[in-house]
């Protein structure tokens, strides 16, 4: 399916794009990973790669970890997360992943933890509109009508309400990568990318771009 | 953290923009791509404001043309940029110079730095232009060093790029200073 790194988010800056157009982009510190272990249909029932990323100091990680850790010859790894694939025969256990699995120009999705907001009203975290302040409308930042009445008497499922906003999986679609710095692993790509800067994000190949 | 990101930009900067600052009147050469011929386009005006830093730094240029007041700003480290002559150097008091835009005809004019002004400044920005200069230099040679006892070969051509690479630099600084 979709072959993938786990990287760091760094931050976000500008640079010019090909045409000399000023750009906003995020630079993302991606892999090198290693392949710590390889699930295969006839196992797991899937295939898929677990990858390793980011230092963790050695005397942290538990020992059922360092021995899941010793196949590879890994050091101890911060993020283990699993990227799925269609070829798991393509790749060795113990095997660094870096970011030359992509290409300048092309498409990725960025997986991501956005930034937590709290609990929120309806109007931040959905983006309805408030009632009148003054006059007398005693209707300021409420949630709207239930639904209606007798029939069904009840709340349809998904009705708009305030909750938990951010602090959530999110994926951002069909980004380009606009530049890659193999010396320090870094991968700009154009827009922004759920999470705060140091977050932890997972870059795929982006499943919707059309393959050349 | 920002270090890095600060430095992943800094092979887009430009070293060849000449120091100049709100109140100065600047000539851009702008490179317009029509169909697949380019053409470079040149605009002249006031430099109201200059904003960012880094990759983002821009700048505002202001004229009158056909009796209406025209604003243009343009990343100042944009590849459209042929590049900017400094036509005059205006004497102002202020770093935005957004009371421009209520002033038409006489009252719009800024009057230009007084020779002994100039010098100072030209005096200041050759000064700050030769310390970076020898600062790059000790870095060069300091990376020169690192390089020689690599390999020794390199050992006669060294000289030569140093001094290149310290004219490059130049202008550069010149911005630094006025900042």
């Amino acid at each position: 399916m979709t072959l993938g790194l786990i990287g760091r988010k760094l931050g976000m800056t500008q640079c010019f794009d090909e045409s000399g157009v000023l750009a906003p982009v995020t630079l993302i510190e991606a892999g090198p990973c290693v392949v710590l272990q390889k699930k295969v249909v006839s196992t797991d029932g899937y295939n898929a790669l677990q990858l390793g990323f980011g230092d963790a100091r050695e005397n942290k990680i538990t020992r059922p970890m360092a021995g899941h850790l010793a196949p590879s010859n890994s050091k101890a790894c911060r993020y283990v997360r699993e990227v799925r694939i269609n070829d798991p025969d393509r790749y060795e256990v113990g095997q660094t992943l870096d970011l030359d699995i992509f290409e300048d120009g092309e498409k990725v999705d960025i997986v991501g933890t956005s930034k937590g907001r709290g609990f929120q009203g309806v109007i931040k975290r959905h983006g309805q509109h408030r009632g009148p302040e003054s006059h007398g409308s005693m209707y300021h930042r409420r949630v709207g009508s239930m639904g209606m009445s007798a029939d069904p008497s009840r709340v349809m499922k998904g009705k708009r309400l305030p909750g938990q906003m951010g602090n959530k999986r999110m994926t951002a679609q069909g980004l380009k990568i606009m530049k890659r710095d193999k010396s320090t692993n870094i991968i700009a790509v154009r827009g922004s990318v759920p999470g705060s800067a140091n977050g932890m994000v997972i870059i795929r190949k982006s499943v919707k771009a059309k393959r050349s | 953290m920002l270090g890095v990101v600060r430095d992943f930009t800094k092979d887009q900067l430009r070293t060849d923009i000449p120091h100049f600052r709100p109140g100065d009147t600047v000539r851009v050469f702008l490179r317009i791509k029509e169909g697949d011929k380019s053409r470079v386009q040149e605009i002249e005006g006031v430099c109201i404001s200059r904003k960012g830093g880094g990759i983002e730094e821009t700048f505002t240029i202001r004229r009158i043309s056909f009796g209406v007041g025209m604003e243009r700003i343009f990343p100042l480290h944009s590849p459209l940029i042929e590049k900017i002559v400094v036509k005059r150097r205006g004497r102002v008091r202020r770093t935005k110079l957004f009371y421009l835009r209520q002033l038409r005809g006489k009252k719009a004019r800024i009057t230009e730095l007084s020779l002994a002004q100039r010098r100072a400044l030209d005096e200041k920005l050759s000064a700050a232009a030769e310390a970076q200069a020898a600062l790059d230099a000790e870095a060069e040679a300091a990376a020169a060093a690192d390089a020689n006892e690599e390999l020794e070969a390199a050992v006669e051509s060294e000289p030569v790029a140093e001094q290149q690479a310290a004219a490059e630099e130049t202008p550069e600084q010149e911005e630094k200073t006025e900042e």
